[in-house]
């Protein structure tokens, strides 16, 4: 069978009863045993909840109902992801033995809609990475090149899309990591609007940046994928029900915004030949491009990641080895238990962030890193506001570097922060923004980043898939 | 530089154990990314306020606090059990947890 269908191919295929879900579930659930050796995208492949799944979806073709949206659609959730009775680890060892009491939001989402969970992804422990690297149970490799890294955290998430392991995959984006390992792999992801998306049974990195979102081989699938999970939830209090609009693209009416700090020195002049050589695609295709400026690009990866550290600082606390999780108990009081638990069950990059997030809001230290931090966020939103006075889009490269050897930047903490230099600003700006391929250099893909004002996504996907078709 | 003092002072106030083995790499990691975080002195924020919630401006109602109905919402003995199972110790349905003071 060939899997390299869209979700517009299965819904066909099962309606006309070239395949069932079943046989569909058992070719992928094939591929993942056979690939998943070398690449490592998965955690966990849960089979028996395919299988279940793909039955319910066949009695329900079988009995002529009506379909619903991703019926019978191979989906991987990353491992961030609660689904109810499967392990959920967050690429962490001290959630090592957790299994999900309950669904998030999004996972009943695609549940409802007929996803077919094949398993859940491999990510950089509790999302802190640009590799995967930091993944307590190994990294995963890029499907390209099984030398290089797929990127991160959310590797496992694009890695399986572009192994055909699955066609979509429910991803989590802080600082770029849907967008970085979609570059890196070769696959669209998208970093939707902060509140467009419910976070509700989502384990927490950094909750004023955290989204979740689509993984997809092309952008019309991620644009389905998205408009099933979106929408405000009850119990996410800052989940919004935004009108998406109907924005429609005239390509000779498009302004596109290329600003010059995204071509800055440290990008890669192979990425910057590929990026120049999609603006002018875009460009020949009737859009006008004009320079724009976003003079505080300087200061997001600094302001990034203080406000990372913080709000991880916070969030992590909970792993306490008392209620779940790995625990250790030799010690005579509890405030033993609490540090060999979290000094055992933590890995070296989460107890960096949590111990520089707890000295960034400690007394005396506060005003000058998390109050600075998030007054300069205000700065970045500002430039985007002024920007997209004069552009409809931006657009830029997704990584300032290719997909990097295993092992290059994992000994210096700072050197793989660069790698989110693009991708950052977004998530503190709360804006939307695409990873779509834009070409290679060698074997290895190159993102186009494109990033549109809060809401706006429509202006992604339309222009996206006028870009595939370039 | 930060001192080795200061990071065990910290890491025991975010309760996490630190060997002394790891200690050196963990000085030197910690003052080269607080050294990156000094660009932030250049920024210059005199009248900017701090942005705390992204989408405080685009949606007005999201400008008031959002609140839901203070309802209890039961959640079944089954799901009960699910999170008392993953408990690191148990006595009689509690989670059972040491002493916090040295007798």
């Amino acid at each position: 069978m060939n899997t390299n269908l869209s979700i517009a191919d299965i819904r066909k295929g099962l309606q006309e009863h070239q395949f069932s879900a079943k046989e569909l579930a058992r070719e992928f659930l094939g591929t993942i045993t056979k690939k998943d050796k070398d690449i490592h995208a998965f955690l966990n492949v849960t089979e028996n909840l395919a299988f279940n799944q793909a039955e319910a979806i066949d009695k329900r073709i079988a009995q002529k109902e009506k379909l619903p949206t991703l019926a019978g659609v191979p989906c991987s959730v990353k491992d961030a992801i609660l689904v109810e009775d499967v392990p959920c680890t967050a690429g962490s060892k001290i959630l090592e033995h957790y299994v999900a009491p309950y669904d998030a939001t999004v996972t009943k989402k695609i549940k409802e809609a007929g996803a077919i969970i094949v398993g859940k992804t491999n990510m950089d422990e509790f999302g802190m990475g640009a590799s995967t690297e930091n993944s307590a149970f190994g990294p995963t490799k890029n499907p390209h090149d099984l030398t290089r890294v797929a990127g991160g955290s959310g590797g496992g998430a694009s890695a399986s899309v572009a192994a055909a392991e699955c066609v979509i995959g429910l991803g989590e984006d802080t600082g770029g990591s849907i967008r970085l390992p979609s570059s890196f792999c070769g696959v669209v992801g998208l970093k939707p609007t902060y509140g467009a998306v419910s976070r509700n049974g989502v384990i927490a990195l950094a909750s004023s940046l955290d989204q979740v979102g689509p993984v997809a081989k092309t952008v019309g699938d991620a644009e389905i994928l998205f408009n099933v999970i979106r929408g405000r939830d009850p119990l996410d209090s800052t989940s919004i029900d935004a009108e998406i609009g109907n924005w429609k693209l005239e390509i000779g009416n498009l302004r596109i915004g290329v600003p010059k700090e995204y071509f800055a020195e440290g990008l890669d002049p192979a990425i910057e030949k590929v990026i120049r050589g999609a603006i002018n695609k875009l460009e020949e295709a009737g859009a006008r491009i004009k320079e724009v400026e976003l003079p505080n690009t300087k200061y997001a990866l600094a302001a990034y990641y203080i406000i990372n550290m913080s709000e991880a600082s916070a969030n992590l606390a909970r792993y306490d080895g008392m209620r779940y999780g790995v625990s250790r108990q030799e010690g005579s009081l509890l405030l033993d238990a609490y540090l060999d638990s979290r000094g055992e069950g933590l890995g070296t990059e989460v107890k960096r962030r949590i111990i520089l997030g707890t000295y960034a809001l400690s007394a005396g230290y506060y005003e000058a890193y998390y109050n600075k931090a998030q007054k300069v966020r205000t700065l970045l939103k500002q430039d985007f506001e002024k920007a997209f006075e004069k552009v409809d889009i931006i657009v830029g490269p997704v990584s300032p570097f290719l997909p990097f050897k295993i092992g290059e930047r994992i000994r210096d903490p700072l050197q793989m922060y660069l790698v989110d230099i693009y991708t950052v600003p977004v998530n503190l700006a709360g804006l939307p923004a695409l990873s779509i391929p834009a070409g290679r250099v060698g074997n290895l893909p190159v993102g186009l980043h494109m990033i549109a004002p809060a809401f706006q996504e429509q202006r992604l996907f339309e222009t996206g898939k006028l870009f595939e078709t370039l | 530089m930060i001192s080795k003092e200061e990071i065990q002072h910290i890491a025991q106030l975010a309760r996490i154990r630190v060997n002394e083995n790891d200690l050196e790499k963990l000085q030197q990691d910690l003052s080269e990314i607080l050294e990156y975080f000094n660009v932030l002195k250049e920024a210059n924020v005199s009248g900017i306020e701090p942005m705390t919630l992204v989408s405080l401006r685009e949606i007005p109602r999201m400008g008031k606090n959002v609140s839901r109905e203070d309802v209890a919402r039961p959640g079944s003995p089954a799901l009960l059990q699910k999170l008392v199972t993953m408990f690191s110790a148990v006595r009689e349905g509690f989670l059972r947890v040491k002493a916090i003071f040295s007798r």
